[in-house]
């Protein structure tokens, strides 16, 4: 057992603080407990004991290993509620309750780890949920960024939703709730290799609010689909390819900032291939599009909705872009980690 | 892309090394080709370095995308998007 | 679509209508491939007028001798390789970058030449070596980076010399007599270093228009458009419709400092042989940079994979669709030749933009082709 100095068990995660002793119960006591703090994780019991009385319940779960930990717009512990918050919200389901796994590299600072739980605790506030349960692991130092986060999420489905992707065809609209690419370009703009210092910030924000906006007011949304990784082109390649139908986009109407465009202008990447954190593609009924753009205009999180494109019959099933200069191009699925080209 | 160069405005400079500002986005670049821009010129940028000077108004008629709406307003409406319509009747 | 763009379409439809036959440009550069698809404009050209991809893909025309010396030099515990994003997936006889970076081996992706010496800088115990790949475009930066690292006595730092010239090329690639081809889109970007004069050996060798054009769409049609007006009227001339970024006598620093640390040799390029005068490589007092030198590589010789067509396609002999392994053994998630590795390879741009979408995962069967002209 080494001597560890006070100095040292203050500022940094060490083994010891994985090892299920005392250095562990200081660990969740002094630094997550008062920023999580909620009726359900303070008893602390192995599990946590929920009211449920809704006929389905609706389970996800997502691993988070950002790095860097901390970029502009906000962090891993941001990410990791929204982000699986989004997963239910996107099923039609109004989330409840979080766990959250941390694996902690040794090393790690304590004060980011302390960022990070506020973080959680900020955007469970915001996403109207409670981290009900959760595990805390330190492994050794082995030059990762750190911190990996796993969260599991469950959620009461709505009874008057019914998203189901048999239902998309000839004559939907397809909608996005505002400008896109934020999230990659501004994670990119920090990673080491590739620095440049950007207006741009993570659009990480939970969506379940903006959604009840669609789902209130009786609206048919046919279809939901976060764009995380892959960007847009990877919810219009799913989309597509399960619904059998041809999407027909119109990149005039596809909301980006002048910062990103040329962010990814700079890169090489396309916009449409690159991840978001607060972005949902929707298909809705043709005749409610006009309607569900306005009511997710009324949202602060919706505030650049914009019908992006169409559902057609064209087959074999493709999604085409009509460009800018009124020609015509697919989208494909992105191949894979789009490498910033440079040349 | 092998030819990938964007337009941006020289900010600031110091030795060989300058700031470039592209729409919001700094990127510090070598001068080294570039010797003669200063600070408010518009320069073209690829892999890290200025490659040429250009002049502003070339710059914005040259990428349209520099001219177009952007931040203001709120959202961009291209073809698709007209004014929001009013509450919608709820069918049967 | 802008009413200038609109006014632009209707004119380059008119001229090739007026042309009466069909006609052949072909765009050098991939850059220029990649836009002219991702823009739409290609689909908005009349089925008359074709454009052939060029060997103008740097990634793509890179022997594979020197994508094998890079791998051997990535097993050197001491060595961390600094390559430009599009280097990484090029196959070589034994795997890749990608691959060997997967495997241990230090590989970092750099966006500029200069944080290349700066790698070198921060990690003084090991040694950077530098991939220097492109055209005129990029070879500035590295000779520049080259005689930093030489003014600053940076003695872990070299480069595997990989730059090639674009006029060479061109002129092999008409000497030959076997492209038929109407006239060339000249490389904007390359233009802005090398001067828009530099093309004029194309045009009194060859008598063929050659038109200088950015990568906006605008641009595009414009470029396009003169090249039409000269085959429309006869000419055989050097134009430029980017006189806001390409000057006649290009970039006076980069040229200068390219003629004091490089000089011309002659280089081997993909699927095409060797090319006189078409290589940059390191002058003699730079020499010591040089990272073949340095570590005394032998560089072996390329081989050929049975079927694939990346030779055809690069000299604008064949398109992708005509090749056999096309979008089937060979695919972007699993490329056989460079034309597929590049982001800018013609075979990446046709599948990554042409309309009939690849089937995914299923290694091939092939699909007929829709009469769609793009």
């Amino acid at each position: 057992m080494s001597v560890v100095t006070e100095t040292i068990e203050r500022n940094q995660v060490l083994m010891a603080h994985g090892g299920g002793g005392e250095m562990t119960g200081r660990l969740v006591a002094e630094h997550l407990l008062p920023r999580l703090k909620n009726e359900y994780l303070a008893p602390l019991t192995d599990g946590a004991v929920l009211d449920w009385t809704a006929p389905n319940v609706v389970f996800t779960t997502d691993s988070y290993v950002v790095t860097p930990l901390v970029f502009p717009g906000g962090d891993i512990g941001r990410l990791a509620v929204c982000g699986t918050v989004n997963d239910l919200a996107v099923m039609g389901a109004v989330p409840v309750a979080l766990s959250l796994g941390l694996i902690m590299e040794e090393g790690l600072p304590i004060d980011t780890l302390d960022r990070i739980t506020q973080s959680i605790a900020a955007a469970a506030r915001e996403a109207g949920v409670n981290v009900v349960t959760g595990d805390t692991k330190v492994i050794e130092r082995r030059g990762g960024p750190g911190l990996f986060i796993n969260t599991a999420g469950i959620g009461r489905l709505r009874g008057d939703v019914r998203l189901d992707i048999a239902r998309v065809e000839p004559g939907d609209a397809i909608i996005v709730n505002g400008r896109i690419a934020e999230h990659g370009l501004a994670i990119m703009s920090v990673r080491a290799g590739l620095e440049f210092n950007s207006d741009l910030r993570s659009d990480a924000a939970p969506l379940g609010g903006l959604l009840a906006e669609l789902f209130d007011e009786g609206v048919e949304v046919k279809f939901l689909r976060d764009a995380t990784r892959g960007g847009l082109a990877g919810v219009f390649a799913d989309l597509s390819e399960r619904s059998e139908c041809t999407l027909e986009i119109d990149e005039r109407s596809v909301p980006i900032s002048r910062t990103a465009r040329h962010a990814a202008e700079m890169l090489g990447l396309d916009p449409l291939t690159v991840a978001n954190e607060g972005k949902v593609v929707c298909v809705v009924a043709g005749r409610d599009a006009q309607y569900a753009v306005h009511r997710l205009r009324r949202h602060p999180l919706g505030r650049a909705a914009s019908i992006i494109g169409r559902v057609t019959d064209a087959q074999p099933p493709l999604v085409e872009l009509i460009t800018a200069a009124g020609g015509r191009r697919i989208v494909q699925r992105p191949y894979g980690e789009e490498l910033p080209r440079i040349c | 892309m092998m030819c990938l160069a964007v337009p941006g405005k020289l900010i600031e400079c110091h030795e060989d090394l300058a700031t470039v500002d592209l729409q919001g986005n700094r990127l510090r670049i070598s001068r080294v080709l570039v010797p003669d821009a200063r600070p408010g010129d518009w320069v073209l940028v690829h892999a890290g370095f200025g490659i040429a000077r250009i002049e502003e108004q070339d710059a914005l008629e040259t990428w349209s995308y520099l001219q177009s709406a952007g931040e203001a307003p709120i959202f961009e409406d291209g073809a698709m998007n007209g004014e929001p319509a009013g509450p919608r009747e709820h069918s049967p | 679509m802008t009413e200038s763009e609109s006014t632009l379409i209707d004119q380059i439809r008119a001229l090739t209508r007026r042309i009466g036959r069909r006609v052949q440009y072909m765009e050098v550069c991939g850059t220029h491939t990649v836009c002219l698809f991702r823009s739409g404009v290609r689909s908005l050209l009349p089925p008359e007028l074709r454009m052939i991809s060029g060997p103008g893909c740097p990634v793509c025309v890179t022997a594979q001798r020197h994508i094998d010396a890079a791998l051997e030099l990535a097993t050197d515990r001491r060595v961390i390789i600094a390559t430009y994003g599009d280097m990484l997936r090029v196959p070589g006889r034994r795997g890749s970058l990608e691959s060997m970076r997967a495997a241990g081996a230090r590989v970092e992706v750099v966006m500029s030449a200069r944080d290349a010496l700066a790698l070198a800088r921060s990690h003084p115990a090991e040694e950077v070596v530098f991939l220097a790949v492109g055209f005129e475009t990029t070879a500035p930066a590295t000779a520049a980076v080259v005689a930093e690292a030489d003014r600053d006595a940076v003695g872990n730092f070299s480069v595997l010399m990989c730059h090639k010239r674009i006029v060479p090329a061109m002129l092999a690639l008409l000497g030959d007599g076997r492209s038929a081809l109407d006239g060339f889109l000249c490389p904007g970007h390359v233009s802005v270093i090398i001067g828009s004069s530099a093309y004029r050996p194309v045009v009194a060798r060859h008598r063929v228009p050659c038109v200088v054009a950015g990568f906006e769409p605008r641009q595009l049609l414009l470029g396009i458009r003169r090249l039409l007006q000269q085959t429309a009227s006869g000419l055989a001339r050097l134009d430029n419709v980017y006189p806001v970024c390409v000057s006649p006598a290009g970039n006076g620093a980069a040229l200068k400092l390219m003629r004091e640390v490089f000089r011309h040799e002659d280089a081997a390029w993909r699927a095409l042989g060797v090319i006189g005068a078409s290589g940059f490589a390191l002058s003699e007092r730079y020499a010591s940079f040089d990272a073949v030198r340095r570590f005394g590589i032998v560089l072996g010789c390329d081989e050929d994979h049975p079927g694939c067509l990346c030779g055809e396609v690069i000299q604008g002999l064949a398109e992708p669709g005509d090749c056999p392994l096309f979008d089937r053994a060979c695919t972007p998630m699993r490329p056989v030749g460079p034309c597929m590795v590049s982001s800018e390879g013609t075979c990446a741009a046709w599948h990554r933009y042409r309309r009939t979408p690849p089937r995914p995962g299923r290694g091939g069967r092939r699909r007929k082709e829709p009469s769609c002209p793009w």
